[in-house]
């Protein structure tokens, strides 16, 4: 049994005078101790949405969440909101995709590392100073005793994001919920934040479930990928198989439209055309059949169901076949 | 194109200065380099250190009725500025210049005590609608709609009425009640927009208590609005309550040295000495000025949106 098994999750936007929107749409996935999983998706594809559900951080209005959300056993849907309160922080932690706005303006920050480890570990203040100056240390935020007393805005973004990972593992979470946590950086405080990812990950065991479009954060970072498109998983396999051989024509096209170093010159990047519909229709359709260079009739009638075959998951009708090259993009 | 250069260079050395400093420290120093603040400033400073040392500081006792004074009122007359006299008699023979410098006292602890109370529960209503939410929040601020819906003075007059003998206190929970609703709407407003900011959804995400949220996340992040309306409604406060003694809802003691008394009061000698009444009139009208400046600037100040 997986540390945390997510079955057929699903999340219903309910809008008064409007149609109910899924979000997300039956994902299921598996985080084992110390792997590393990737969400990945254009905006819009729910990754953001079922990691909040994971964490119990919906809006309590407004929407339905089905399926089960089971960690070391325990279904975390089924909790109650203490129950849930307690486990948050403690057992799994999130960063998120801001490092300024995620971080309290008016308080410093070493009262915001104390803070979760006088809630969970029940140290006193000054014991859990030292504990947040060792934290701060361990991120590789120099001089960390005179940061615990700085405010946010005082730090860089590199720094900001160093100290909410601090955070967020300052009570040896079990499992880390990362969203987007590279996406308000540059690139070269992006490789360090992953590069802290990596080691704390390895040193610590910690799972890793790792949300981001960014597929070069995905090579450099996961084990196992799901690929989502309109709240559902087309896509699952093995880092290496994935990038290796793309089968769903959504993961071939979002590597496509990546830019190499060793394409030749004058080549151009393949986007994938359109954008994602914000009513995603999987009723009797391929929600992805409308941009898909591979599609058929069938892909319009039937919903491609999830089949698992030489470890890789796919929800395809007509995938592409391996050794394929990028597709060419299609004139309009 | 100096200019543009200069102007760049002037933005990095603000960074540069701007570092190292908390929210409050950065307000502070923006509102020294405002010429309004430091107007505002200077008049509230002056206007509260008057009402401190007025008593001592008045060259007459203003509670006195002066022979010299009471000879000279006629029921067409009141004596003008004569030497010891600066601006002459009141309308029972008292020194005009010593009763408005102890007025400053009256108007301070008016303004001061009715904003003070109406922030209190004003806090309290929209920090617990802000905080709850909900049905907590749809009945107190259906409550807070109602007490907006009457004009303010219209509502401090009913409450005034309402004590069968005016006083300083009636005066004060008058004025006190009409703010209370403008703080709740404010703070609840605030509170509801950081209930929904990303560093609040972080918090909630570490397991943090909903009452460490509300007062450690939620509260002072959402203060900067009130404090600016606390100076402003000083302001406010200090007329209304001249406005309240000025129709006779005040204290009717008639030792009382205040300054929207002293200008009803003045009324009925406005074709025979003017300045009685303009006197009072200019002096409530350069200290709601000056919170109202000190307000304005303080608002401009903790705009995150000036912030650079």
């Amino acid at each position: 049994m997986a540390m945390l098994e997510v079955r057929d999750l699903r999340v219903v936007f309910q809008r008064r005078g409007s149609e109910p929107f899924s979000a997300v749409d039956g994902v299921s996935f598996d985080v084992d101790p110390g792997q590393t999983v990737g969400l990945v998706g254009e905006s819009g594809c729910g990754k953001s949405v079922t990691s909040l559900a994971i964490m119990g951080l919906l809006p309590s209005r407004g929407n339905k969440v089905t399926g089960s959300v089971k960690f070391e056993g325990t279904d975390l849907l089924k909790l109650s909101n203490r129950e849930m309160r307690d486990r948050r922080g403690r057992d799994l932690g999130m960063v998120f995709q801001d490092p300024l706005s995620s971080l309290n303006p008016v308080i410093p920050i070493g009262l915001q590392v104390t803070e979760v480890l006088e809630r969970h570990r029940n140290m006193p203040r000054k014991q859990a100073m030292v504990e947040a100056a060792e934290l701060l240390d361990k991120v590789g935020i120099p001089d960390p005793q005179r940061r615990l007393t700085e405010y946010p805005h005082q730090l860089s973004g590199g720094m900001r994001q160093r100290a909410l990972i601090a955070i967020a593992l300052a009570c040896r979470p079990r499992l880390l919920i990362a969203d987007e946590p590279t996406t308000a950086l540059d690139v070269t405080i992006q490789a360090q934040i992953l590069a802290l990812l990596k080691e704390l990950v390895r040193d610590t065991g910690t799972a890793l479930i790792m949300i981001t479009h960014d597929l070069g954060v995905v090579a450099g970072l996961c084990d196992e990928v799901n690929v989502l498109y309109g709240g559902r998983v087309v896509e699952e396999a093995e880092r290496h198989p994935l990038f290796a051989e793309p089968r769903h024509p959504y993961t071939h096209g979002l590597l496509a439209s990546i830019p190499r170093l060793d394409a030749p010159r004058g080549e151009k990047l393949t986007p994938i055309k359109g954008s994602v519909s914000d009513n995603i229709p999987w009723d009797h359709a391929c929600a992805f059949a409308p941009r898909c260079p591979n599609a058929l009739p069938v892909c319009r009638e039937v919903t491609p169901a999830l089949e698992r075959a030489d470890l890789r998951a796919l929800r395809c009708h007509n995938p592409v076949l391996p050794g394929t090259p990028a597709a060419q993009e299609v004139p309009a | 194109m100096m200019t543009l250069l200069n102007r760049k260079k002037r933005r990095v050395d603000e960074l540069a200065e701007s570092a190292g400093t908390s929210l409050a420290a950065d307000a502070l120093r923006r509102m020294a380099r405002s010429p309004v603040a430091i107007i505002g400033a200077v008049i509230v400073l002056l206007f509260a250190a008057l009402s401190v040392v007025a008593p001592f500081i008045a060259p007459k006792d203003p509670y006195r009725r002066y022979p010299e004074l009471v000879d000279g009122l006629r029921a067409d007359f009141i004596p003008g500025p004569m030497p010891g006299f600066l601006l002459g008699s009141d309308e029972l023979g008292r020194d005009f210049f010593s009763r408005l410098l102890v007025g400053a006292q009256q108007s301070l602890f008016v303004g001061v005590g009715a904003t003070l109370i109406g922030l209190v529960l004003g806090m309290l209503i929209g920090g617990a609608a802000g905080a709850f939410g909900g049905w907590v929040d749809s009945w107190l601020m259906r409550f807070t709609d109602i007490m907006l819906s009457i004009p303010s003075l219209l509502l401090a007059i009913s409450i005034a009425a309402l004590a069968s003998r005016g006083s300083q206190t009636t005066v004060i929970i008058a004025v006190a009640v009409t703010t209370v609703p403008i703080f709740a709407r404010l703070l609840r407003g605030a509170m509801l927009a950081q209930r929904h900011s990303d560093h609040v959804l972080a918090a909630t995400a570490l397991g943090v208590k909903r009452r460490t949220i509300v007062f450690r996340h939620m509260l002072p992040n959402s203060l900067g609005p009130v404090i600016v309306q606390a100076t402003l409604t000083l302001a406010t406060a200090i007329i209304e309550a001249a406005s309240l003694s000025f129709l006779g809802l005040g204290d009717p003691d008639p030792d009382r040295a205040e300054w929207g008394l002293m200008l009803g009061n003045s009324q009925r000698w406005i074709d025979v000495r003017p300045e009685l009444a303009f006197y009072p009139a200019i002096a409530i009208i350069i200290v709601a000025l000056g919170f109202t400046l000190l307000g304005e600037s303080l608002r401009e100040a903790l705009d995150p949106k000036n912030r650079r």
